[in-house]
């Protein structure tokens, strides 16, 4: 009984000692506050561009889609993608594509400047290949997901809020 | 196997010291009478080299963090300030980042000897495990150095690197935000990475002690792979015949190094390093130290995340389990025709591969990556069986056999 007790406290002790040392390197309370929401003014963003803003120290994609592009979008929801997800569930408004700008694979940030959007007309990867179509979709290349879709609201027709 | 250590000191004051800390008879054991197998020829003077890298890259890295700020604002231009401003700092600097290269130039010489003698057949097994971990943990202290200089290759480096870990399934992206200590590699990455980039290379020296330690109970292995069995036919002291070759090596060594630093300081870095940070915009192409480059290939090579990812830790754990995949009895491939062979064409693949791992993951580039990939694993299943009944060439049975076969003087008498 002795043993078992005096065992388990020092179980307890040494992992709440630990603890601390673990912890210490998870983002910290100044990185967490400077990850607030941002505000973006969608008014100046013209049809057909694709402009990054930061945030998390990420770019975030805010693309004013096509009509061409939506209904590219909307036609491959039946095409064989690698990570099954319809167009609808990645917009909120069709004209509005919101993703971020990281490479599922290892971390890059795809090309989307006008020439460099890859076989899709969405992104390129050029790190190591990966393409992605007009919904921020992997089509092909070594990247296993989408584009991540942040979590994103309109405040109003022109004001989007990231975060 | 430590020598016949048969040392007093002379004076009175070396006695006393002695009696209380036997330091200098475990000096004069290990590095001065240890018996050296007297067939080493000069693939055997790396593991000086090494001590020395190791010791240099210390050196002058201590010297850098005197100067260095680790901050994201003001880390590129502190290397800048060590270029410009700091007395011998462009010395100080290039000597360690072409120091790094340098040390993996030997440590690919060095671990090519122990295959191609097969040092690593028993009873060194444990020798080449520690071996195999000093070179893990090298790629990790280059890797984060590579970091701290905080230009486009190194964020962008440290966001491929780390982004690896993503691939682990359900925990993955949990783990990399706690490596970054953010939501991105930012500044308190390259605040745990300047740490840990300290610490590191104590603990490679700590290695490098166990690695010596257990090179000095087995004794070395030598271009004949056999034992010593008379110490006097057989061995040589290890001062001054080592003392000297290593010395001799070391400074033919350094005439690289210093042809490198002095003319070529750049030639093996990118210029793209040169452009500060910018988490935006990635450069074209990112290509790792070209130490890295066969990995990295393989990273490339395979079409899913986790499986590149798995594929290129393994082809770096496959090496500690080598003692058991080479299954021959004969150490030196000098005698074992067959895996001669087999070793020339995996050097060919792994130089394939660092090739391979420069260029644009593109077209034919991949399918040759896949392929030499294949190759480069395919190299440890093929000697796993072709050991078993490969044909070897007679042995000879002593150490000083081998050399008087050729024409050698009999061995002096030990002092």
């Amino acid at each position: 009984m002795l043993f078992i007790a005096t065992g388990a406290a020092a179980a307890v002790g040494t992992g709440a000692t630990i603890w601390p040392f673990i912890s210490q390197m998870s983002p910290d309370a100044a990185t967490i506050a400077a990850g607030a929401p941002v505000e973006v003014d969608l008014s100046a963003i013209q049809e057909g561009a694709i402009v990054t803003v930061k945030w998390r120290g990420n770019p975030i994609f805010i693309r004013h889609r096509t009509a061409k592009e939506i209904e590219a979008a909307q036609k491959d929801d039946s095409a064989r993608l690698p990570d099954p997800e319809p167009d609808a569930k990645r917009v909120q408004r069709p004209q509005w594509l919101v993703v971020t700008g990281v490479c599922t694979h290892l971390g890059c940030v795809p090309l989307g400047t006008a020439g460099n959007r890859g076989s899709y007309d969405g992104w390129f990867c050029p790190c190591h290949g990966s393409v992605f179509d007009t919904s921020g979709r992997i089509r092909q290349g070594p990247a296993p997901k989408n584009l991540p879709v942040p979590k994103y609201s309109f405040a109003s027709d022109t004001k989007l809020v990231i975060g | 196997m430590s020598g016949p250590s048969t040392y007093v000191p002379k004076s009175a004051l070396g006695r006393w010291f002695e009696s209380r800390l036997p330091i200098m008879g475990l000096v004069h054991s290990s590095f001065i009478v240890y018996p050296t197998p007297r067939n080493l020829n000069y693939w055997w003077t790396f593991g000086g080299i090494l001590s020395f890298m190791l010791v240099a890259q210390i050196i002058t890295g201590i010297v850098l963090a005197m100067h260095y700020t680790p901050h994201t604002s003001m880390a590129f231009q502190s290397v800048e300030h060590i270029m410009r401003d700091v007395n011998w700092g462009w010395f100080i600097r290039y000597a360690h980042a072409n120091g790094a290269s340098m040390f993996f130039v030997a440590v690919y010489i060095h671990m090519s000897r122990g295959l191609y003698y097969g040092s690593y057949k028993a009873p060194r097994e444990v020798l080449w495990i520690l071996g195999v971990i000093i070179f893990l943990l090298m790629m990790a202290t280059a890797f984060m150095g590579y970091v701290l200089p905080w230009g486009q290759m190194s964020f962008w480096g440290a966001k491929v690197i780390t982004n690896l870990f993503s691939a682990i399934p359900y925990v993955g992206d949990s783990i990399t935000v706690w490596l970054w200590g953010g939501y991105n590699v930012d500044n308190p990455t390259l605040n745990r990475f300047f740490s840990l980039h300290y610490l590191l290379p104590f603990m490679i020296a700590g290695v490098v002690v166990l690695h010596v330690w257990a090179l000095h109970v087995v004794g070395q292995n030598n271009p004949d792979g056999i034992d010593i069995k008379d110490v006097k036919r057989d061995s040589l002291p290890f001062t001054p015949y080592a003392t000297i070759k290593d010395s001799f090596a070391i400074v033919c060594f350094l005439i690289l190094f210093a042809w490198f630093l002095f003319y070529l300081p750049n030639a093996l870095g990118h210029a793209d390093n040169y452009i500060d940070a910018n988490p935006l915009v990635t450069p074209a192409h990112i290509v790792p130290e070209w130490y890295f480059l066969p990995f990295y290939a393989i990273l490339r090579a395979i079409p899913s995340k986790l499986g590149g990812v798995i594929a290129m830790f393994g082809s770096i754990a496959i090496l500690a389990f080598l003692p058991w995949i080479d299954r021959s009895k004969v150490r030196s491939a000098k005698y074992r025709p067959a895996f001669r062979t087999l070793f020339w064409a995996f050097v060919v693949v792994c130089i394939g591969l660092g090739y391979l791992g420069s260029k644009p993951a593109e077209g034919g580039y991949v399918i040759a990556s896949q392929l030499l990939t294949a190759a480069y694993f395919g190299f440890f299943v093929v000697l796993f069986f072709l050991s078993a009944f490969e044909k070897t060439k007679p042995v000879p049975a002593t150490i000083a056999d081998a050399v008087l076969a050729k024409g050698g003087a009999p061995a002096p008498a030990h002092s």
